[in-house]
């Protein structure tokens, strides 16, 4: 092809002028945010980046399946903080969690950490609501990468072995600035089955089940309790601070979509 | 600078962006066109293997990253893995017919990676029996929509063309025999390793271990079944004596026995062992993936793309310890 450089450019430049045009313009009608804004939290006004929360999250989700989230709140504002709504635009069910605060999350730095599942390239935005009404937000782009890393866990049966057993770590110290913060990891042994994965030798589609309700007490008063979905991760785990108190004994509560209940203290023991 | 010049200099950058897309295009367009038989090596009477790429998906490799391999028997040919695109199984298929006219018998994968089974869509006229481990086609409906998905986009469109995950029909719960004729090879569920659906072959004639994914040389490792399956898999098939040489699922077509798992047993035990002292220590996932098995960095092809990956993979199985 004997084209001139010079005669290419312009062309090439208005082509791909157009193609911008067009994909942006696309991309704003396949975003997802303005409807989950409507639908989760009333078109009320949120406000954005304003240091009341930071979402700590991978740019490059290194495995889709287990993508690590960390939600930092400074102490002025911890105390004032109800709720805690994760939601990851573009999957298929975008409110991954809520998380209710009480007494016993304390009234120092708080620090929430979970794992999700991320099924394409999505903003994750974690929203508060404080004592005053008010909703604000953290929001981080992700990109699921590599094109084995599917948003499903890695061994099935190994996942429904044990169902429901627990771990809970306690930590020395803690990644809270407020002294005296107390920080814990809860683990639940689950597969959390999105309900989407179909079974070629059945021809049917395993159900979901997943973990629904979580409750976290440090001596009988609540730390958090969680309402979750399906975009938890295989074998959910919650690393979070709390405040110090005369009873440490941490207890669980957990039941899951098939009205399995799951409970477990700090001393170690399961039922 | 003024708005105009701002204006222009983007024109410009979306110009010279649009001129490599276009390049990059003619180069794919240019590469489908020709249906050149993949090459091969023969490895052993019979035994052939062609390597893949120590790459990930693009449009220029076509899907063509991972080792796939065939053998000749009396009364037919086995398969075993059939490349990352529909572009490859069919080149692969001209290599067979290159060699012989005989039946395809079976077409086996050893695992459930777009790089190994988005091939099988071309042998579909040849009507063989698609052979895996029994956990395979659950694995593959489980992540179907999505290995789709994303590999259209990593392999653009011209290689993409006509990919349809092929399950298969005849299903290993354990061992299983297939017979060829003058030659049997033995394949083998594996428990939970590599993946949660690793199969093993062994032509018993030539005594060639296809390991598939369970062995990478070169290329980093990439897990996504059991850190802790996968290192024990691998001190249980050293002592195999009956093994003359291995084919690894990327890495040289052939490789000398046992002595070949010695750096990737190396590579996981380190992660292992790094991942379990952090996580002793309190220390979080995403910490993890910034510190551990860092010193296997020079050892390894794409240990970027995978190795963070790796880690928490590792994380999050070896927590529960």
């Amino acid at each position: 092809m004997q084209v001139s450089a010079l005669s290419q450019k312009p062309l090439f430049a208005l082509v791909a002028v157009a193609v911008m045009t067009l994909a942006s313009a696309a991309a704003r009608a396949d975003d997802p945010w303005p409807d989950i804004h409507r639908d989760v939290f009333d078109n009320r006004p949120i406000l954005e980046n304003d240091g009341t929360i930071t979402l700590q999250a991978p740019y490059r989700a290194e495995d889709a399946a287990i993508v690590p989230l960390t939600m930092r709140i400074p102490a002025r504002v911890a105390k004032d903080v109800k709720s805690l709504t994760l939601v990851i635009d573009k999957n298929p069910a975008p409110v991954a969690a809520t998380f209710h605060f009480g007494d016993a999350a304390g009234a120092g730095e708080r620090m929430l950490t979970t794992r999700v599942r991320i099924n394409t390239y999505s903003n994750v935005r974690a929203v508060i609501e404080t004592a005053d009404g008010k909703l604000h937000m953290a929001t981080k782009f992700v990109k699921a990468s590599g094109g084995c890393s599917a948003p499903v866990g890695k061994d099935v049966d190994e996942a429904l072995a044990d169902l429901g057993k627990m771990k809970i770590r306690t930590f020395e110290g803690t990644a809270a600035q407020t002294p005296g913060m107390r920080e814990a990891q809860v683990m639940i042994h689950h597969p959390n089955f999105t309900g989407m994965q179909m079974d070629q030798i059945t021809r049917e589609y395993t159900p979901a089940q997943f973990v629904q309700e979580l409750k976290v007490k440090r001596g009988g008063e609540l730390i958090f309790s969680m309402d979750g979905g399906i975009s938890i991760s295989e074998n959910p785990s919650f690393r979070f601070t709390y405040a110090p108190g005369s009873d440490e004994t941490l207890e669980v509560w957990a039941k899951d979509t098939d009205g399995n209940v799951f409970k477990a203290t700090s001393a170690g023991k399961a039922s | 600078m003024s708005m105009t010049a701002k204006a222009m200099a983007r024109t410009t950058v979306f110009g010279v962006c649009a001129a490599l897309i276009w390049v990059a295009f003619l180069w794919g367009a240019a590469a489908s066109a020709s249906a050149a038989p993949l090459a091969v090596k023969e490895i052993a009477p019979g035994v052939f293997v062609h390597q893949g790429r120590y790459e990930t998906f693009t449009p220029r490799n076509a899907g063509d990253t991972s080792n796939a391999g065939f053998i000749i028997g009396r009364d037919g040919v086995a398969v075993i893995d059939t490349g990352g695109s529909p572009r490859v199984g069919a080149r692969l298929l001209e290599a067979i017919r290159a060699r012989t006219q005989l039946p395809i018998k079976y077409v086996i994968n050893t695992h459930m990676h777009p790089d190994h089974v988005f091939g099988n869509v071309a042998f579909l006229g040849e009507h063989p029996v698609f052979v895996g481990h029994y956990k395979l086609p659950r694995a593959l409906a489980a992540r179907a929509e999505h290995y789709l998905t994303v590999n259209k986009g990593l392999l653009g469109d011209a290689a993409f063309k006509g990919t349809r995950i092929i399950p298969p029909t005849l299903l290993v719960k354990d061992k299983m025999d297939l017979d060829l004729g003058d030659r049997t090879l033995v394949l083998e569920a594996r428990k939970t390793a590599h993946t949660d659906n690793d199969l093993t072959v062994f032509d018993k004639k030539t005594r060639t271990l296809f390991l598939g994914d369970i062995l990478f040389s070169k290329h980093i490792p990439a897990l996504d079944g059991s850190i802790r399956g996968w290192l024990a898999l691998l001190d249980q098939l050293k002592s195999r004596t009956d093994v003359a040489r291995v084919v690894p699922g990327h890495g040289p077509p052939s490789m000398a026995w046992p002595e070949a798992l010695e750096p990737e047993r190396r590579y996981l035990a380190k992660v292992a062992d790094d991942v379990r002292k952090l996580i002793k220590q309190g220390r979080t996932m995403s910490e993890a993936t910034k510190v551990a098995g860092l010193s296997e960095k020079d050892a390894w092809v794409l240990f970027k793309e995978y190795h963070a990956r790796n880690v928490s993979a590792a994380f999050a199985e070896l927590e529960w310890e």
